[in-house]
């Protein structure tokens, strides 16, 4: 097991810089996920961390050796392929006995470790079958056999289920949690997937073009996005743009844009909804199940006429979109049967002060 | 510092490279210099001599190999597409029989297929002497020989290219095409014209192309055939065998320029991005053939065309079990014994050619074998700069005619050179494997970057996070999984080496006389017998080869012949 450093780090690729500025630390034991779109560099952070890659500038540390020019056969890295890559023409035995076999470990601890691991992962079963004949979770889990036998320092996942269907996918996913904290290994989890991501994570690290843009616990993940990158990647959200009117010691008045020319809101003044010094442009931002509905005009901050223009029946939720002030708003509500919703029914949309937040643009784009 | 892995990458480069230098570019460049080379010093003297009016004989075989290859493509196309698109659009009894048989040319060596040809359709052939006996005719009612004899022999052995990629063609497309076309309100005639066949133009380019190189290197066919008829693959042997060195080089610079230029303007088509290729791996869509008259006279197409194309293979087999001397001024042989064979395995001097062939095949494979995985390796996984050239570099040799190839070797090595460790090979025993492991080197190459490529980089990586070094990785994991294809590749290229002619003919010594070489001498002295029993053996060897492949390494290998 081993702490992860990653400082300054910069991968180019010709002319294209896949990854830029990066600054990582994953602590020893942490589930850590690396989280954003495609193409975006987390497959190429992860290779500069298993050495199939080395950095173009910065330095990748396990603990406090400088592992940056390490080649992979000696980092002591379990790595899980998205295509799992187990070696089509051994057994399962023999392809989690490989790891064992190149370290030359006598044959009858061989045998007792890959046997364990194999038990480990419910497969002890299978350990004469050719891999060609194992089912798709079952292939991932001689993957994860073949990666934990080896005892790595760091396990590393580079989105290991997304060859599974949905259902294959939550068994996976509790399975790899359960072997993690077994093993108590340093894992690091790459997906594009964010419920995966919030679900397993001891910390998330979100990218976009090759640029890290929060780490954080899920929930300051999804609770305190850090921009409007992070929190439209995550969940659903309210975002439009504003300006800061003025502050008090208990509100900041904002001018809100909306298609209806220029709206004054209030929210908070505590650094949960407005970063003191957040720079540039701005918007506000607000989760949908944070929105409050109301049938009648009521008095207090933030409340608009709107029209209910979809709904969109989900069984535990209702997901509304709302039209305010010429803009299309996304609200949830829990479905406790007694409200009934409509298309074209007017509504008061309460955003409520403390639930707003004041983030920065960082996309060039609202939505 | 440079990089680890780019260290490594050079490391392997280097033996690859000084191959290629040595034993492909040099030669070439040999060849090139000997074409330069006139009494009052260097000069282009050569050149302007072989266009000059005078020397009317090499722009008439240039013309007349241009000619030929025109023909050989036409002719091939005209039998390989129709049966190409009967086989794998309809469905009928025998089908699949057919379509296995269609690709039997490929079994017959060049040389033993020609063979075949002449005892079949010659002068004093089988079918045109039955014919004659049948109808009460006073002369043959036709013979095969010059021009007709030799494209007859290209459309039989050639149009297999025209039918394997047509089919493979036919097969990626996406049959949703078609019915869209359908329910757009399209008829058959214009599907057939406006979405079929243009999906299909890239295939018949590519066979025609193949097809004209082909056949503009082809030797054995011309060589037996020809007559007093000239092609210029012929013209460099008798430019050789005449002691016109520098007017041999001459031709073959000539002959190379056209090929090579074929080859390079094949790899530009092949690599253009092209729409047609979009959805592949469809499956085939097969309509029954309902109408019973149309069902069952496609079955007697298919049972004549098999008939036809199985002929020269019976031939052989019937030849070889004619006892030397027994079939002299009779029209038909008439005994019937396994002499020849016994022969060929008793009497030493029968043996040893078969022997020869057998052990230079050998060597030149195992070389072959080396040098393929190790080039195919760098070409598939490895990134390096000049990697195309390297590919270029590989594939000459199969644009190079074979006679090119062998007057490139003669003169490279007549003289001691560095890359034969200051020897002269020419006259030596060495000289054949090396001329058959030049010949080879594409096709083994070829074959290994099919199945490379289907190898996923991220099985080395694992192997690599798993804690193995490169050459364990290499050793354990890579070779093993990659084997079946390269020894298919390996195999075909073993037994194209052992029927290996024109190669042969231009470098052979007479203590180390191959089995091509003792087929011309045995048919020189009409032991017709003794000669088809030699081919015989090969025609085995070769179809054993291809059943092996297809059964226990699942590779179709006779694809990587084109
Ligand atoms: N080997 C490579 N050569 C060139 N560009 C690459 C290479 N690997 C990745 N890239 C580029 O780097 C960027 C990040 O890729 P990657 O790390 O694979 O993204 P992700 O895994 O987040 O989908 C992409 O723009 C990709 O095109
Ligand atoms: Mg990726």
């Amino acid at each position: 097991m081993a702490s992860i450093k990653i400082e300054n780090v910069q991968k180019a690729f010709g002319k294209v810089i896949a990854v830029d500025h990066l600054n990582l630390e994953i602590k020893d034991g942490e589930f850590f996920t690396f989280l954003g779109p495609s193409g975006c560099g987390k497959t190429t952070t992860l290779r500069m961390i298993a050495g199939f890659y080395y950095p173009t500038k910065g330095i990748v540390r396990f603990g406090d050796k400088d592992m940056t020019r390490v080649p992979p056969e000696k980092r002591n890295t379990g790595m899980v392929f998205q295509n799992y890559a187990l070696f089509p023409h051994m057994t399962v035995f023999e392809n989690v006995a490989f790891g064992l076999k190149v370290r030359k470990i006598s044959s009858g601890e061989l045998k007792k470790r890959v046997q364990d691991v194999l038990q480990k992962v419910r497969l002890n079963q299978y350990s004469d079958r050719q891999v060609s004949q194992l089912s798709g979770g079952q292939q991932q889990r001689v993957a994860l056999a073949r990666a934990l036998v080896i005892e790595p320092e760091i396990l590393l996942l580079d989105e290991p289920l997304s060859n599974l269907d949905a259902k294959l996918r939550d068994e996976m996913r509790s399975e790899i949690l359960r072997l993690q904290r077994e093993y108590k290994i340093t894992t690091i989890y790459v997906t594009h997937d964010q419920a995966e991501a919030l679900s397993m994570s001891d910390r998330i690290a979100v990218f976009n073009f090759g640029v890290c843009h929060q780490i954080g616990t899920p929930s300051e993940i999804y609770n305190e996005p850090s921009n409007d990158f992070v929190a439209g990647f995550i969940g659903e959200i309210n975002l439009f743009p504003a300006r800061i009117e003025k502050k008090t010691n208990e509100q900041v008045f904002l001018s809100v844009q909306t298609g209806a020319g220029p709206k004054e809101m209030t929210v908070k003044n505590h650094p949960f909804n407005v970063d003191p010094d957040s720079p540039g442009d701005l918007a506000i931002s607000i989760r949908p199940e944070a929105i409050i509905l109301h049938y009648r005009q009521v008095d207090g901050a933030n409340v608009l006429k709107g029209k209910i223009e979809e709904v969109y029946f989900f069984g535990s939720v209702i997901n509304l979109i709302i039209s305010v002030e010429g803009m299309r708003l996304k609200a949830d509500l829990l479905n406790n049967q007694s409200i009934k919703i409509k298309k074209g029914t007017e509504v008061f949309v309460q955003l409520p002060e403390d639930h707003i937040r004041v983030i920065p643009m960082v996309s060039g784009e609202s939505s | 510092m440079i990089k680890r892995d780019t260290r490594f990458t050079i490391l392997l480069l280097i033996p690859v490279l000084l191959v290629l230098i040595a034993y492909v570019l040099y030669p070439s460049l040999r060849t090139f210099f000997e074409s330069l080379h006139t009494e009052g010093g260097t000069s282009f003297q050569n050149y302007s001599d072989f266009f000059s009016q005078e020397s009317k004989t090499n722009l008439e075989a240039l013309w007349n190999s241009v000619y030929i290859s025109v023909l050989s493509v036409i002719a091939s196309a005209l039998i390989g597409i129709p049966l190409a698109f009967i086989f794998n659009r309809y469905d009928f009894p025998g089908r699949g029989f057919f379509s296995t048989a269609a690709i039997m040319p490929i079994v017959l060596p060049s040389l033993v297929g020609v063979m075949a040809f002449m005892f079949l359709y010659g002068e004093t052939g089988l079918v045109p002497n039955a014919l004659k006996d049948l109808f009460g005719l006073k002369n043959v009612p036709f013979k095969i020989g010059g021009v007709s004899g030799i494209l007859i022999v290209h459309a039989y052995t050639m149009y297999v290219y025209f039918y394997m990629t047509v089919s493979s063609a036919i097969n990626k497309i996406d049959p949703s095409l078609e019915e869209a076309a359908y329910n757009l309100g399209a008829n058959r005639f214009k599907v057939f014209w406006r979405v079929t066949f243009p999906l299909l133009t890239p295939a018949i380019v590519a066979a025609s192309l193949l097809v004209f190189m082909i056949s503009m290197a082809s030797f054995s066919a011309p060589f037996l055939l020809a007559g007093g008829y000239r092609v210029l693959s012929l013209q460099i042997y008798f430019s050789k065998l005449n002691g016109d060195m520098e007017v041999a080089a001459t031709q073959s610079v000539i002959l190379s320029i056209v090929s090579i230029a074929f080859l390079l303007f094949m790899r530009w088509y092949q690599n253009r991005k092209d729409y047609r290729m979009a959805s592949k791996g469809i499956g085939a869509h097969r309509s029954e053939v309902k109408n019973p008259i149309l069902k069952w006279v496609m079955v007697l197409v298919g049972v004549i065309a098999v008939i036809i194309l199985l002929l020269p293979h019976f031939t052989i087999l019937l030849l070889s079990l004619v006892p030397d001397g027994t079939w002299t001024y009779q029209t038909y042989p008439s005994v019937f014994n396994i002499e020849n064979y016994r022969l060929l395995l008793q009497d030493p001097n029968i043996f040893k050619p078969l022997k020869n062939s057998l052990l230079l095949a050998f060597i030149a494979t195992f070389g072959n074998l080396i040098f393929g995985v190790l080039t195919s390796y760098l070409l598939v996984k490895r990134k390096f700069i000049g990697k195309n050239l390297v590919d270029i570099l590989v594939m000459i040799p199969w644009a190079l005619p074979a006679t090119v190839i062998g007057m490139n070797l003669i003169f490279a090595f007549n003289e001691p050179s560095i890359f034969s460790f200051g020897n002269i090979l020419v006259g030596t025993f060495w000289i054949l494997p090396l001329a058959y492991f030049i010949r080879h080197i594409p096709l083994v190459v070829r074959s290994t970057n099919a199945v490379l490529e289907q190898l996923d980089d991220s099985i080395e990586e694992a192997s690599r996070s798993l804690g193995a070094k490169w050459f364990y990785t290499f050793r354990r994991v890579i070779l093993p999984i990659i084997m079946p294809g390269v020894l298919s590749g390996t195999l075909l290229a073993f037994v194209e080496a052992v029927g290996e002619f024109p190669t042969s003919v231009l470098l052979y010594t007479i203590s180390n006389r191959p089995i091509s070489i003792e087929i011309m001498n045995q048919l020189r002295m009409f032991n017709m017998g003794q000669a088809a029993a030699y081919g015989m053996i090969q025609i085995v060897l070769i179809a054993i080869v291809l059943f092996v492949s297809n059964k226990f390494f699942g590779v179709k290998a006779e694809q990587s012949l084109s």
